[in-house]
């Protein structure tokens, strides 16, 4: 019993800040579009998807996101493979640069593949500009970092030696690929494959920059539904479809993960020197490097052409509010309330993070405490599947009047952002915690240590790095969050992905120089601050 | 036949084994015997094929196995802790090896080879269910399933508790001769070598020290250390071996002592053995459930160790003459 109460108290802060900033928005928007009028309306939401636009959108996000994940997948493996089992130079180097582009905020990808695909660009001659191929490709970009980095994790601390048993035995290297390896990688794989098709799914910033209105997604959709439009029972409609997807797909993605003996035998075994069979996996990472190399080049490339010239001209007008007076303050004053909107974010998440992180991983002695824990669980995972525009615009009309009249609150943003970072960052804690053997804090108290004492001397060590990253990749996701931020952010207090997307939104070549003088910044900024926290070797986001 | 010609092996440029020879010939079982961290699994690893030797030559009937990759030389290796593949049942496991070859009857074989370890019935398990024991016997079925022209065991029961070790291992005996399976062991237990293998090959710091049938090894090892690590109590040199060797008639520099070549004489020398000048006071005394183990310091030669009758009820400070075993001692150097 007192057991329950301390996970209860634990358990309160976070309960109450996701009741209060998720549960109220979110239901405050479906209930806009369920109770227009006051009375509930089942049939709108039937009106809705019958649309022959609702059920377009609905495919498009559906086989983009298919398509996105395969590739993401298909192309992540190979590169998981030599960065993660083979010794070569620079291969710290190459793993921390394919980690960037899942951090770089979403706008700039979408400026950057437009840069690469527009007509005269390096790419211009694909002709792919503005196309779902555009689309696929900038998803894959950001997901592929995904796939490597939690296959790539579970594939290091593969034993070798079953697979050497195997070969004993007379399997071809390619049979025990198949018989052994992929066995044994395949929850990683199924749960890294779904959390890349949720992300692909709910991609919001990307779609929107490059599809612009012609190919909309269900997220992109709601955002104009919303914004545009001002149809709220059809983006709640829409709302409810992604979340009821959101959770079935987590639930399918559990099952389908499930596996006869999940004990895997861990171990670290020395990465090898390749070998000339390794040759086609380490050319596929070189190609995948280039690939992803190619917008960001591009980007950074055009930011220093002013006239066909090169110069740092747009770099000096980010002290300016651009041409025409686009903006209400100039970029540099965004980078500023960027940077701070993302601190306070971070220690948001962090707090909210660590505590359910330790109210996940306690030992369970009751089945009653079990259930739960494991219901805290999906709750807290629950941002994950929920559209940031549906929670952006949630803000605004449950939190935007009395009796709770937020809009002034300084922290309304960066509460916003640390949400959607939170599931980031209560995946890399909770294997760090899950992962101490509960002997040693018995161990601890055995010789007299209290419960503070066991913690400092146990589990503070540890965690103390895996919390410095997660302090990080909040830090980065909130940098860059676009979805909910476009909605709460006051025009005079705007963040730099805002001001990104109103200077690519107006003509002149002035402003889109901006533009991308602007998304360098941010890339840097975000690329620094997740190079730092690669530099921790903490294996981050590595289970879902 | 498997042979080895003066193979070495390095580990990151640090050497792990030297210069080793060995054959194994075509139907027995030699073990390989050696401390932990002797090179010995690194043997056996090159033999595999998952090491590459940087010189000397691994062949089979004559045919260098340089380059050939480990699925094709037929050799079955069997981890020290048996390496089941976790996400398949023991049926599947054991039918690996006949799966890949596409083996008709694979149902069948699987449950002759699991009737062969002692494990009928076990089939739909997974190897998460099984006890220490049991899965090192699916390990070994499914090692035979593949019918290896050679069986590479490492230290297949070193990871079992004693009284199981013990049973598993005359069982091992027993399967391995009836299948006739030509097996390379290798393992740092002298009790397990000695359990299964015709030949024993003894390595020390990355060296063969010494090889020959097990009880010539067994009675002659090569010098002090190798007789340390085959079980011998003491090794005397100089004049205290003299002193010792002396009362069974013979002579040599150096002799090692198991912990039964000295008796405490309680009763004079109608005890049998010839009556000795040596004797000393006793210093500890410990029972087993065997014996009375005594240590006995004599003068000139030093502390040694005994067995005394459970009769006797020696006791700490107790002056005891003591016999001698030739049968239980081995002089050294005269190889």
């Amino acid at each position: 019993m007192k057991r329950a109460a301390g996970l209860v108290a634990l358990a309160t802060l976070p309960l109450g800040v996701l009741t209060v900033f998720f549960v109220l928005p979110v239901v405050g928007m479906l209930g806009r579009g369920l109770w227009p009028d006051g009375s509930f309306d089942p049939a709108a939401l039937y009106d809705v998807l019958s649309r022959p636009r609702v059920g377009r959108v609905i495919w498009f996000t559906v086989w983009t996101s298919t398509v996105a994940t395969v590739v993401a997948v298909v192309l992540g493996l190979p590169a998981a493979y030599a960065l993660h089992r083979l010794d070569f130079p620079l291969r710290g180097v190459v793993r921390s640069a394919l980690l960037v582009p899942f951090v770089l905020p979403t706008v700039v990808v979408g400026v950057a593949f437009r840069q690469l695909l527009r007509e005269g660009g390096p790419l211009g001659f694909l002709g792919i500009d503005g196309t779902p191929w555009a689309i696929l490709a900038g998803l894959v970009f950001f997901n592929v970092a995904v796939v490597i980095r939690s296959v790539g994790a579970a594939w290091e601390s593969l034993d070798r030696r079953p697979g050497e048993a195997a070969a004993a035995l007379g399997a071809t290297p390619r049979q025990v690929f198949t018989s052994i390896t992929l066995p044994s990688l395949r929850p990683a794989i199924v749960s890294s494959a779904s959390v890349v098709f949720l992300f692909c799914a709910t991609a919001f910033g990307v779609v929107l920059t490059i599809g612009g209105v012609r190919y909309a997604s269900v997220e992109t959709e709601i955002y104009l539904l919303t914004t545009v439009l001002y149809d709220l029972p059809g983006a709640a409609a829409l709302s409810i479809v992604q979340l009821l997807a959101v959770v079935a797909l987590l639930a399918v993605s559990a099952r389908v993960r499930r596996v006869p003996d999940p004990t895997v035998q861990r171990a670290t075994p020395r990465p090898l020197r390749p070998r000339r069979s390794d040759a086609p996996q380490l050319i596929a990472t070189g190609v995948l490097l280039a690939l992803l190399a190619a917008p960001i080049a591009a980007l950074v490339a055009e930011s220093l052409r002013v006239e066909d010239r090169w110069s740092l001209g747009h770099y000096r007008n980010l002290a300016t509010t651009g041409g025409d007076g686009v903006l209400v303050v100039p970029v540099t004053t965004a980078l500023r309330n960027s940077l701070q909107t993302a601190l306070d974010a971070t220690w948001i998440a962090l707090l909210l993070g660590l505590l359910v992180s330790v109210v996940l991983t306690r030992r369970s002695r009751s089945a009653t405490e079990r259930r739960v824990r494991s219901v805290l669980d999906g709750f807290f995972m629950l941002p994950l599947g929920v559209s940031a525009v549906t929670l952006g615009f949630g803000f605004l009309v449950t939190l935007g009047r009395e009796p709770l009249d937020l809009r002034t609150w300084p922290l309304l943003v960066p509460v916003a952002q640390a949400l959607v970072a939170l599931p980031l960052v209560v995946r890399t804690l909770v294997p760090v915690l899950a992962g101490i053997d509960d002997r040693q804090r018995q161990a601890a108290a055995s010789l007299g240590a209290g419960a503070l004492r066991t913690a400092m001397t146990v589990d503070v060590p540890i965690v103390l790095r895996p919390v410095v990253a997660a302090a990080g990749f909040a830090f980065a996701v909130s940098l860059g969050e676009f979805g909910a931020t476009s909605f709460l952010s006051r025009a005079d207090h705007p963040t730099v992905p805002v001001v990104i997307f109103r200077l690519i939104g107006r003509p002149g070549e002035g402003n889109y120089g901006m533009a991308l003088a602007a998304s360098v910044v941010l890339a840097a900024t975000t690329a620094l601050v997740i190079l730092a926290v690669e530099r921790l070797r903490v294996p981050a986001m590595g289970s879902w | 036949m498997l042979s080895l010609e003066d193979v070495s092996i390095s580990y990151d440029g640090t050497p792990a084994v030297l210069g080793a020879s060995l054959e194994v010939p075509d139907g027995s079982v030699v073990a390989v015997l050696g401390p932990s961290g002797c090179g010995k699994s690194t043997l056996l690893r090159a033999v595999a094929g998952l090491e590459r030797p940087v010189s000397g030559r691994i062949g089979w009937d004559g045919a260098d196995l340089a380059g050939v990759p480990t699925h094709k030389r037929g050799f079955a290796l069997m981890f020290q802790d048996g390496q089941l593949f976790t996400h398949l049942t023991v049926a599947r496991n054991v039918g690996y090896a006949l799966r890949l070859r596409r083996v008709p009857d694979v149902a069948q074989r699987v449950e002759r080879l699991l009737a062969l370890v002692g494990l009928e019935g076990y089939g739909a398990r997974l190897p998460g269910t099984l006890s220490g024991g049991e899965r090192q016997r699916v390990a070994l079925a499914r090692s035979l399933a593949a019918e290896p022209r050679l069986l590479l065991l490492d230290e297949p029961l070193s990871a079992l508790d004693a009284g199981l070790r013990e049973r598993l291992a005359g069982d091992l005996h027993d399967i391995l001769r009836e299948a006739g399976t030509t097996t390379l062991v290798v393992t740092h237990d002298q009790e397990e070598a000695f359990a299964l293998a015709d030949r024993l090959v003894v390595m020390r710091d990355g060296r063969i020290v010494q090889q020959g049938d097990i009880a010539d090894v067994w009675a002659r090892p090569v010098d002090a250390q190798t007789a340390l690590f085959l079980g011998y109590a003491r090794v005397l040199e100089g004049a205290a071996a003299a002193r010792v060797l002396a009362v069974v008639g013979l002579d040599g520099g150096a002799v090692a002592l198991r912990r039964s070549a000295l008796t405490v004489d309680s009763e004079g020398p109608a005890g049998g053995g010839p009556r000795s000048d040596l004797g000393g006071t006793v210093r500890t005394v410990r029972a087993t459930p065997d014996a009375i183990r005594v240590v006995v310091a004599v003068p000139g030669i030093g502390e040694v160790d005994a067995l005394a009758s459970p009769a006797a009820r020696t006791a700490v400070g107790e002056q005891v003459s003591l016999g001698v075993d030739a049968s239980r001692l081995a002089v050294l150097g005269r190889s």
